[in-house]
């Protein structure tokens, strides 16, 4: 047996092992992917919503992608707490400032950052939110300041499209 | 092993048996030479057998009623449970066969955690094993989601969450489980095909759990090795099947009793609502079986770190042979670890306490304190004990003990003393 022949030999196996490998990954693929959203799920991208009858101190929750948003009208003092707090005390430092850009409009998913629990309003120690579930404790900004919960409630892609009016997504 | 050289004695099963030995299967079966000193904590494998094949026949029974659709799914339920002929006594037998399961498999895992089942040479069937428990806690949670109420849609919501611990790809992952942004119908249909599935999979891993069980053969209440076949073992029929089915006959009155008499007792309240992705129920609690891993996952403040606990503390399980130094099989025989093994039972049942209770104030701080000891005892006393501990002497076969010429003389005589 010359060594040449093993060569070949080797190379032949590999590279079949190779190609299928490849085609092995192609078929399985999308039998992974097809458990993504479709694409009747993704349609469901944004939704208007009609804010003229929410008071200050008030809170509406609203479906969006199947999960609820919250938006709250502040309260002069709920702004001011929540803008006065330093970066230093926080779990993820976010700027009041950023999070809500009017500052009387508060726009976020109404999802705890921890395993997904709706936070209940007006509670906690923080007078924000309080989630019941694993305890996690929201300031008035909805930024996380006690608990499990790793980050702030997520601020949505949002806009005013007219005064009363809030598109989200 | 049993005679490998069984002939059937009609011709049709000798021409049968040559073609399909499925003869020699069964006489090895039921010629399988046992321990004689087996007691009833060795009948839960019986008992489990039956747990699954109820699990399968009911869930069958029920998925031919149910509707896998977020719309309907809730209703088709409560079809089930007011017109479907028996549907309440199928449904029921179903939701509480899911306790029993835990219930049983429970006490064969601490059986085998006394008695030292998982050591050399039983390794690979305790690993199976515990690949079967985890199979088991998918398929109660995925079934647990099904009636698509309250529970169903918030447990789903925070198990599925457990996955966005992991860093940069958690968050892809967890919408890939859902197939969507939030738990909805692609989930409840993927749920609904997997928990059809999962009972399948077990089924076949039971098989590979008993092939690998007859290799080495039962573990027994004194731990040591045996002669196979001996004067120390017995056929597995009659003795230990009819032994089994005394066992399963008490187990059923146990489970009749919740089916009959208290069939909501383990179940939530919350989920008779059908599910509301607007509003979290106040108080989210797992079904009885999984708190203590709920209270391990609670204890630790960090969210990553917090699901990196509770796994750890079901797959520490499986590397449990080689944490476990000490060459004694059974508790009988080692003071110290009998201690400690009781400490650990009260420690589990501590912490599926507090994994019902408000994760604050005194629950949390117990819950900490159990959380480390859960660990410790894997990790620390058990490594160390198999140096430290100073065993009893260990008899050298099952009838020894009894018919005397025992190593373990004084002992013998002490009970000798007694019955004077």
């Amino acid at each position: 047996m010359s060594e040449k022949k093993t060569k070949r030999r080797d190379f032949l196996f590999t590279a079949t092992t190779a190609v299928g490998a490849v085609g092995a990954a192609a078929v399985v693929w999308p039998m992974i992917d097809q458990m993504n959203p479709d694409a009747s799920v993704k349609a469901l991208a944004s939704t208007e919503v009609d804010v003229s009858s929410l008071t200050p101190g008030n809170t509406l929750t609203v479906l969006w992608r199947g999960k609820p948003v919250f938006i709250r009208r502040r309260t002069q003092e709920e702004i001011d707490e929540a803008r006065k707090v330093k970066m230093e005390d926080l779990i993820h430092p976010e700027k009041d400032e950023d999070r809500a850009k009017n500052p009387e409009w508060l726009v976020m998913l109404g999802v705890c950052t921890h395993l997904g629990c709706v936070p209940l309003n007006d509670k906690g120690d923080y007078n924000g939110w309080f989630c019941p579930c694993h305890g996690s404790h929201y300031d008035t900004s909805g930024r996380i300041r006690k608990g499990p919960a790793p980050w702030n409630m997520e601020v949505p892609k949002y806009e005013f499209v007219d005064a009363n009016t809030i598109k989200i997504g | 092993m049993s005679d490998h050289d069984y002939r059937p004695k009609s011709k049709v099963g000798q021409w049968f048996n040559d073609r399909l030995p499925l003869l020699t299967l069964a006489n090895h079966l039921t010629d399988y030479p046992t321990p004689k000193n087996l007691n009833y904590w060795w009948t839960f494998g019986g008992i489990l057998t039956f747990c699954l094949i109820t699990q399968i026949v009911t869930g069958l029974t029920l998925a031919m009623h149910y509707i896998a659709h977020a719309d309907m799914a809730f209703e088709s339920v409560e079809h089930i449970m007011r017109d479907v002929n028996y549907g309440w006594l199928i449904r029921y037998i179903h939701a509480n066969g899911a306790s029993m399961f835990f219930l049983a498999v429970y006490i064969h895992i601490f059986r085998s955690l006394f008695y030292g089942s998982y050591k050399a040479p039983r390794e690979i069937i305790w690993i199976i094993g515990i690949i079967i428990y985890l199979l088991m806690m998918a398929a109660a949670f995925m079934g647990y989601v099904l009636p698509w109420g309250q529970m169903s849609f918030w447990g789903a919501t925070v198990i599925t969450n457990l996955f966005s611990a992991i860093p940069l790809v958690g968050e892809g992952i967890v919408t890939w489980l859902w197939g969507g942004y939030s738990v909805d119908n692609p989930t409840l249909t993927r749920f609904f095909t997997l928990h059809y599935l999962i009972p399948f999979l077990i089924l076949g891993l039971v098989v590979l759990h008993i092939w690998a069980l007859h290799v080495p053969g039962n573990n027994n209440p004194v731990g040591i090795d045996i002669k196979k076949p001996s004067k120390d073992t017995v056929p597995f029929h009659p003795y230990i099947v009819i032994k089994d089915g005394f066992a399963l006959l008490m187990f059923m009155i146990v489970f009749a009793f919740f089916v009959f008499y208290a069939p909501n007792i383990l179940g939530h309240a919350d989920n008779y609502i059908e599910a509301n992705p607007m509003v979290t129920p106040a108080h989210i609690v797992p079904e009885w079986y999984l708190l203590p891993f709920y209270a391990i996952l609670r204890s630790v403040p960090d969210k990553l770190l917090g699901v990196v606990a509770m796994l750890s503390a079901i797959l520490i399980l499986a590397v449990l042979p080689w944490l476990d130094t000490s060459k004694i099989r059974s508790a009988v025989f080692r003071p110290l670890y009998k201690q400690f093994y009781w400490i650990l039972v009260a420690d589990v049942l501590i912490l599926g306490y507090v994994g019902a209770m408000p994760a604050e104030g005194l629950y949390l701080l117990i819950a900490r304190v159990a959380t480390a000891y859960y660990f410790l005892h894997f990790l620390v006393i058990l490594p160390v004990l198999g140096f430290k501990e100073k065993t009893l002497p260990v008899p050298l076969s099952i009838t020894e003990p009894v018919l005397g010429g025992s190593p373990n003389l004084a002992a013998a005589r002490n009970k000798e003393s007694k019955i004077e």
